[in-house]
C-alpha cells in the first residue's frame, strides 16, 4: 500500500467515529478498529521490502521553494515504530471500547485517537523534517485533546494544559533546531541530512541545533528537567495513558533521537547531554515511582524512568547502545502498555487506584493478577521475561560507559536505577495483589469482560515469548538497529542471549533485584523518611513560572495598551521617530544632485495659505466648524500644489474628494458638540507639541533631503512611460497604470472602498436599531434650524445643473484613458451631482427618485471590473490582461475601444456606490433625528398654495 | 520650491500629530486628515518635483514620474473611505455613550492619563 495512504487512513478515518456515534458504541469502536487494521495491513504489505533492506519512499512537492515537501520514507526504524503505533493502537481501541462508560462520548474519543494515530504515523514516516515538525505539533495538539477528554475533571484540564505548554515549547525549540540543521545541510530532506554527518558535526551551528532539537525530544519524552508533565497527564482515561504515555507519543522524542542518531551522536556534547539527562531521569523517576500510591502515577514515573534508560542508551553513542535502546523500546511498549491496561482494569473494577486501599486482589481478580505480575516482573528484570534481556544489555553498556572521567559513576547509577525499578515493581505486585483479602474495597472487584483483558493478555504473551525465545525477534531488532545506526558504526552483536555467563552485568542485575527486595522489605520506614524530606513540587514550580509569565505579559501589555488611544498614538509616533533617527545615524546621505527650482509669487502665496490654515487649524481647533473650513483650505492648497507639479489627475481627485469629505464631516458635526473643551494640562500639551514638532521636523528634513537628490536606483516609471501607449493604448500614463499595469491593485482597492461603505451602512443600521434611535428621535438641535432649509433657488439650480454635471462626469470618464480624468474622478463628480440633490431637495424627495440601491451599484462595479479581468482568461491570457482597438463609426472621429475602459467603468460604479452609500447612511441618521421629512422638494414652493396650513415650514435634514 | 514642499509636509505632519494626540474624537479626525495630506504629498514628492510636464504622452521631451501619482490617486480615494468609517465609529460611540473622548476612562490608580 502506498505510504501516503497509510498516513492518510487514520486522518480520513477520524471522520467516521463521529458519524458512527449514534450507531452505537460497538459500531463506533468497530469502525475505528477497521481503519487502524487497514493501515496496519497496508504497512505490512511493505514488510518484504523493508526486510530486504530497502527504503520505501513516496513523495510529492508541497512547497518546494521552502524546501518543504510531502516526502515519506519507510525503513526499518520507521516500520518498527509504525507497527508499534498501529498494533498497540488496535489493542487500545478494543480495550477502550469496554473501558469507556456509557456517559462518555465515544465518537469524540476515537476521533481524537485516530487523529493522534495519524500524526504519530506521520512522524515516523516523514522524510522531510519540516513535514515531521507539522506532524510533531499535531501529536501535541491531539494529545492535548485526549488528556483533557474528561472535560469535567479539573485535573484533566490542568494536565492537558501543562502537557501542551511543555511539549509545545519544546516543539518551538525544535523548529529552530530543525531549521538550523536544514540550513547547515542545505536540504530539509532527512535522507539527505542523514548522509552529511561530517558537515553537520563540523559546523559551528552544530551545538545550537543539537540543544534545540534535544529540547524538543526531552520535553516530548519527559526527560529531566521536563519530566513533570507526564504524571499530570495521567488524568487522561487509561486507554490514553496506555497508548500515548507509555507506548507511542512519549517515544516520539526517543524516535527522533534515534532517527538523528547517525548525524548527531558520537560527539562529546551529545554524549554528555543525552547520557546525563537519561541517567538522572532514570534514577529520579524510579525513586519517585516507589513512593507513589496512585497506581497510574507509579506507572507514569516508571515510564519516565524507562524513557531515561532508553535515552541514556542512545546517548552512549555506541552501536551496542543503540541496539539495546531499540530492543528496550519494544519490550517497554509491551510490558508497560499491559501494566497500564491492568491498572485501568483495577480502577474500573474496584473504583480506586490507591495502592493503600488495595491488596489481596489475587483471589478476586486472578486473570488480572497473572497479567500484571508477569508484566511487572518483566519490568523488574526477572529472567525469562523480555525486560530482563534489555535490562541486561543496558547494564552491560553502562559498565563500559565513562562519564565525567569517573568510571564507577554510570554503572553505580544504573544499578541504583534498576534497584528502585525492581523495588517499585515488587511493591506494585505485593501491595496490590498479595496479602490478605480486604473487605473495604470501594466496589466489589472481579475480573473484567474478555474484551477488556484480552488486549493486555496478548501483550503479556509477547512479554513471555520474547523473554523465553529472543531469537524470534533478534533479526528484526538488528534490522531496526542498523536503520538507527545508519552505517556509522559496525554492529558486532549477532545473538540476543538469555545467558551470557558470569559477566559484570549479571552481578549488577542480581544486586538490583536483591536490593529491590530489601527496599521493599523496609518500605514503611523509607516512606516515613520520604514523606518527611522536603522536595520541590514540579507542579508548583511550573505554575509559579506560568504565573510569572502571565504577570509579566500583563504588565507589559497593560503598560502599553491601557485603553488610552492618545497613549498608543504617542508611543507609535515616538517609536517611528526613534527608528527614523536610527536609520539616519547608521545610513549615509550622498551630496545633493538636484538644484532647487525657483518659486514664483503664486507658489509662495499658496504655501503661505497652507501653512496659515494648518497653524490656524491647530490653534483654533476647538471651534469645530471653523476647523472644517480651515482644513478645506489645506485640501484646496494641496490640490493647487498638484496642479503646479504636473499632476492634473491628482488635483481633480483631491478636489472632488475634498467636497465629499467636507460634506461628510458636516453631516457628522451635526450630531457632535460644536466646541472641543480644554481638558489637557499645559504639561501634557507641551509633551504633545514636542512629539508633533519632532515628527514635523523629521518629515520636513527627510522630504527636503530626498527632493534634492535623485533616486538611488533607476525607477520603474520609465517602463510605464514607454509602454503606456504601446501596451495599454492610452496616453494618460497615470490612468493606464491604474486600470492596466496595476489593475489588480485597483481592483482590490475598489473592493476595500466598497467594504468601507458597507461597514458604514451596517454601523448605521446597528445604531438605528439600538437605543441610539430613541435618543436621536428625542434630540433637540443645539442650534436654531434655518427657516428655509430647501430654498427654491438652490433646488432649481441643482436640478438645472444636474445634467450638466452628469455630462461633465461622462466626459471625464471617457477622456480618462488619454487625458486627465478616469473612473475615480468621474465617479466622484457624479456623486457630487447626486449629493447636491439630497442637499437641495431633501432626503425623501431624492430617495424616492433614486432607482437603484447603492449596495447594488458597488456590487455591480466590482462585478464589472472582475468580469473584465476574467474575460482575458477566455483568450488564454492572465487575469486583467487588457486589449484595445480603434473603431471608426462615421461620421465620428476614429476612437479607441479598450477593455481597460470597461474596467474603469467598474471603478466608476464602485466609487459612486461607495461614496453615496456612506453619505446616505450619515443622512439617514440625520433624518430620523427630526420630525418627519417633507415630501416636497422646496419648503416654499410658489406652485403650492403658500397659505396651506397642511404644509408649514417643516424641518428636514439632508 | 523644494523647500516650500518639504516645509509644508513638515507643518502638516506636526499639526496632524498634535491634533491626533487630542482627547476628543473630532480633533483626532481632523489630525488624521491632516496627516493624510502630509503623507500623500510626501509620497507624491518621492517622484521629485517637476513643473509643466504632466504624464500625458505628447511630443514632449520629459514627463514627471507617473508612478507616485497613480499610488497617491488611489490613496486619496481610500483615505475618504477610511475617514468615513472612522467618523461613523466616532459618531456611533458618541451617540451611544454621550461621550466623545478617545481614551477609555482611566482606572482609578492611573488618573493622570485619561482625565487630564
Amino acid at each position: 500500500m502506498s505510504l501516503f495512504l497509510i498516513v492518510a487512513l487514520p486522518f480520513l478515518g477520524a471522520l467516521l467515529p463521529g458519524i458512527m456515534n449514534s450507531a452505537g458504541r460497538s459500531a463506533c469502536a468497530g469502525v475505528t478498529f477497521t481503519v487502524t487494521l487497514a493501515a496496519l495491513v497496508g504497512l505490512l504489505t511493505n514488510l518484504p521490502a523493508v526486510l530486504a533492506g530497502d527504503v520505501v519512499t513516496a513523495g510529492v512537492d508541497w512547497l518546494p521553494m521552502l524546501g518543504m515537501n510531502f516526502n515519506l520514507m519507510l525503513d526499518g526504524l520507521g516500520f518498527f515504530f509504525a507497527a508499534l503505533i498501529l498494533g498497540i493502537g488496535l489493542l487500545i481501541i478494543t480495550y477502550g471500547r469496554f473501558y469507556l462508560s456509557r456517559d462518555d462520548n465515544m465518537g469524540e474519543f476515537f476521533t481524537y485517537l485516530l487523529l493522534f494515530q495519524g500524526a504519530m504515523v506521520g512522524i515516523v514516516m516523514s522524510d522531510n523534517i519540516l513535514l515531521l515538525l507539522v506532524f510533531w505539533e499535531l501529536t501535541s495538539l491531539s494529545s492535548f485533546l485526549l488528556i483533557g477528554y474528561w472535560k469535567h475533571l479539573p485535573e484533566g484540564r490542568e494536565g492537558a494544559r501543562m502537557a501542551l505548554t511543555v511539549t509545545g515549547m519544546g516543539g518551538l525549540a525544535m523548529i529552530g533546531g530543525m531549521l538550523i540543521l536544514g540550513q547547515i545541510v542545505g536540504s530539509y530532506d532527512l535522507s539527505v541530512i542523514l548522509q552529511n554527518r561530517e558537515i553537520i558535526q563540523d559546523s559551528p551551528l552544530y551545538l545550537p541545533a543539537l540543544i534545540l532539537i534535544l529540547l524538543g525530544c526531552f520535553t516530548k519524552s519527559a526527560q529531566f528537567p521536563f519530566h513533570f508533565w507526564l504524571p499530570h497527564a495521567m488524568a487522561a482515561p487509561t486507554p490514553v495513558s496506555a497508548y500515548l504515555h507509555s507506548a507511542t507519543m512519549v517515544k516520539a522524542g526517543i524516535f527522533l533521537m534515534a532517527r538523528m542518531w547517525p548525524v548527531l551522536s558520537g560527539t562529546p556534547e551529545w554524549f554528555v547531554i543525552v547520557t546525563t539527562a537519561g541517567l538522572i531521569t532514570m534514577v529520579l523517576g524510579a525513586v519517585i515511582a516507589l513512593f507513589k500510591h496512585d497506581l497510574k502515577a507509579l506507572l507514569a514515573f516508571s515510564t519516565v524512568s524507562h524513557l531515561g534508560l532508553i535515552t541514556m542508551l542512545l546517548g552512549t553513542g555506541t552501536a551496542f547502545g543503540a541496539m539495546a535502546a531499540v530492543f528496550h523500546i519494544l519490550n517497554h511498549a509491551t510490558f508497560k502498555a499491559a501494566l497500564f491496561m491492568s491498572a485501568g482494569i483495577i480502577d474500573h473494577e474496584t473504583h480506586t487506584r490507591d495502592i493503600r486501599k488495595l491488596g489481596g486482589l489475587r483471589h478476586l481478580m486472578p486473570i488480572t493478577f497473572v497479567m500484571a505480575t508477569l508484566a511487572a516482573l518483566s519490568m523488574a528484570g526477572i529472567p525469562y521475561l523480555n525486560g530482563f534481556l534489555s535490562k541486561e544489555m543496558m547494564l552491560e553498556e553502562a559498565s563500559h560507559t565513562v562519564l565525567f572521567n569517573t568510571g564507577w559513576l554510570v554503572p553505580a547509577l544504573a544499578v541504583i536505577g534498576s534497584l528502585f525499578s525492581a523495588a517499585y515493581c515488587f511493591r506494585l505486585i505485593s501491595h496490590t495483589f498479595l496479602g490478605a483479602k480486604r473487605d473495604d474495597y470501594p466496589a466489589h472487584p472481579h475480573d473484567p469482560p474478555f474484551g477488556m483483558w484480552a488486549p493486555p493478555a496478548l501483550l503479556v504473551v509477547l512479554v513471555v515469548v520474547i523473554g523465553v525465545a529472543p531469537f524470534l525477534v533478534q533479526d528484526f531488532v538488528f534490522l531496526v538497529a542498523r536503520a538507527v545506526i545508519g552505517g556509522v558504526a559496525p554492529l558486532d552483536v549477532h545473538y540476543i542471549k538469555i545467558w551470557h555467563g558470569l559477566t559484570p552485568a549479571l552481578y549488577m542485575s542480581i544486586a538490583a533485584v536483591g536490593g529491590g527486595l530489601l527496599v521493599l522489605a523496609s518500605f514503611r520506614p523509607l516512606l516515613r523518611v520520604w514523606d518527611a524530606a522536603p522536595r520541590p513540587e514540579a507542579k508548583v514550580i511550573f505554575e509559579a513560572v506560568i504565573a510569572g509569565a502571565v504577570a509579566l505579559a500583563r504588565w507589559v501589555i497593560h503598560g502599553l495598551h491601557n485603553g488610552a488611544f492618545t497613549r498608543y498614538a504617542a508611543i507609535m509616533a515616538v517609536t517611528v521617530l526613534a527608528l527614523g533617527y536610527h536609520g539616519w545615524r547608521t545610513g549615509t546621505v550622498g551630496p545633493a544632485t538636484r538644484s532647487m527650482q525657483t518659486a514664483g509669487a503664486i507658489e509662495i502665496a499658496g504655501w503661505a495659505m497652507l501653512v496659515a490654515a494648518t497653524l490656524g487649524l491647530v490653534f483654533l481647533h476647538r471651534n469645530r466648524l471653523l476647523s472644517l473650513i480651515l482644513i478645506a483650505i489645506v485640501g484646496l492648497m494641496v490640490s493647487v500644489g498638484f496642479v503646479v507639479f504636473s499632476a492634473p489627475d491628482l488635483a481633480m481627485t483631491q478636489l472632488t474628494v475634498e467636497v465629499v469629505t467636507i460634506i461628510l464631516l458636516l453631516l457628522a458635526l451635526n450630531f457632535l458638540p460644536n466646541r472641543t473643551p480644554i481638558e489637557s494640562t499645559v504639561l501634557r500639551r507641551m509633551r504633545d507639541v514636542a512629539v508633533a514638532l519632532g515628527g514635523g521636523i523629521t518629515a520636513a528634513l527627510m522630504s527636503w533631503h530626498f527632493l534634492l537628490r535623485d533616486t538611488v536606483a533607476p525607477s520603474i516609471s520609465e517602463f510605464h512611460l514607454a509602454n503606456s501607449y504601446k501596451g495599454g493604448g492610452g496616453t494618460n500614463v497615470v490612468n493606464v497604470i491604474l486600470v492596466d499595469f496595476r489593475g489588480f491593485d485597483t481592483f482590490g482597492e475598489i473592493i476595500v472602498l466598497g467594504i468601507a461603505a458597507l461597514l458604514i451602512y451596517a454601523l448605521t443600521e446597528t445604531l438605528l436599531d439600538g437605543p441610539v434611535r430613541a435618543r436621536l428621535l428625542n434630540r433637540k438641535p443645539d442650534q436654531p434650524r434655518a427657516g428655509d432649509m430647501h430654498p427654491m433657488m438652490m433646488v432649481v439650480l441643482t436640478r438645472v445643473i444636474m445634467p450638466v454635471v452628469l455630462m461633465v462626469g461622462f466626459y471625464i470618464f471617457l477622456r480618462g484613458h488619454n487625458e486627465p480624468g478616469g473612473g475615480f474622478i468621474a465617479g466622484l463628480v457624479v456623486s457630487i451631482a447626486v449629493v447636491m440633490q439630497y442637499m437641495a431637495s431633501g432626503f425623501s424627495w431624492t430617495a424616492a427618485r433614486q432607482r437603484y440601491p447603492y449596495h447594488g451599484i458597488i456590487g455591480a462595479g466590482v462585478l464589472v471590473a472582475g468580469l473584465t479581468g476574467i474575460g482575458s482568461w477566455f483568450v488564454g491570457k492572465p487575469f486583467l490582461t487588457s486589449d484595445y482597438t480603434y473603431v471608426r463609426i462615421p461620421p465620428f472621429h476614429e476612437f479607441e475601444l479598450a477593455t481597460a475602459a470597461l474596467f474603469d467603468l467598474g471603478v466608476f460604479l464602485a466609487v459612486v456606490g461607495a461614496v453615496m452609500l456612506s453619505l446616505e447612511s450619515f443622512s439617514r441618521l440625520a433624518r430620523r433625528a427630526h420630525v418627519p421629512d417633507t415630501e416636497h422638494a422646496m419648503d416654499i414652493d410658489p406652485s403650492r398654495d403658500p397659505a396651506d396650513p397642511a404644509n408649514p415650514k417643516l424641518e428636514g435634514g439632508l | 520650491m523644494e523647500f516650500l514642499v518639504a516645509s509644508a509636509i513638515g507643518v502638516m505632519t506636526a499639526g496632524g500629530l498634535y491634533l491626533v494626540l487630542r482627547l476628543r474624537t473630532f480633533p483626532v479626525i481632523m489630525g488624521m486628515s491632516l496627516l493624510t495630506y502630509a503623507v500623500n504629498v510626501f509620497l507624491f514628492a518621492s517622484g521629485r518635483l517637476t513643473i509643466g510636464a504632466p504624464p500625458i504622452l505628447t511630443d514632449a521631451e520629459r514627463y514627471t514620474d507617473p508612478l507616485p501619482q497613480a499610488l497617491v490617486l488611489t490613496a486619496i480615494v481610500i483615505s475618504f473611505g477610511m475617514t468615513a468609517v472612522v467618523v461613523m465609529i466616532a459618531l456611533g460611540a458618541y451617540l451611544g455613550a454621550d461621550d466623545d473622548h478617545v481614551d477609555d476612562p482611566a482606572p482609578a490608580k492611573d488618573g493622570s492619563e485619561g482625565a487630564s
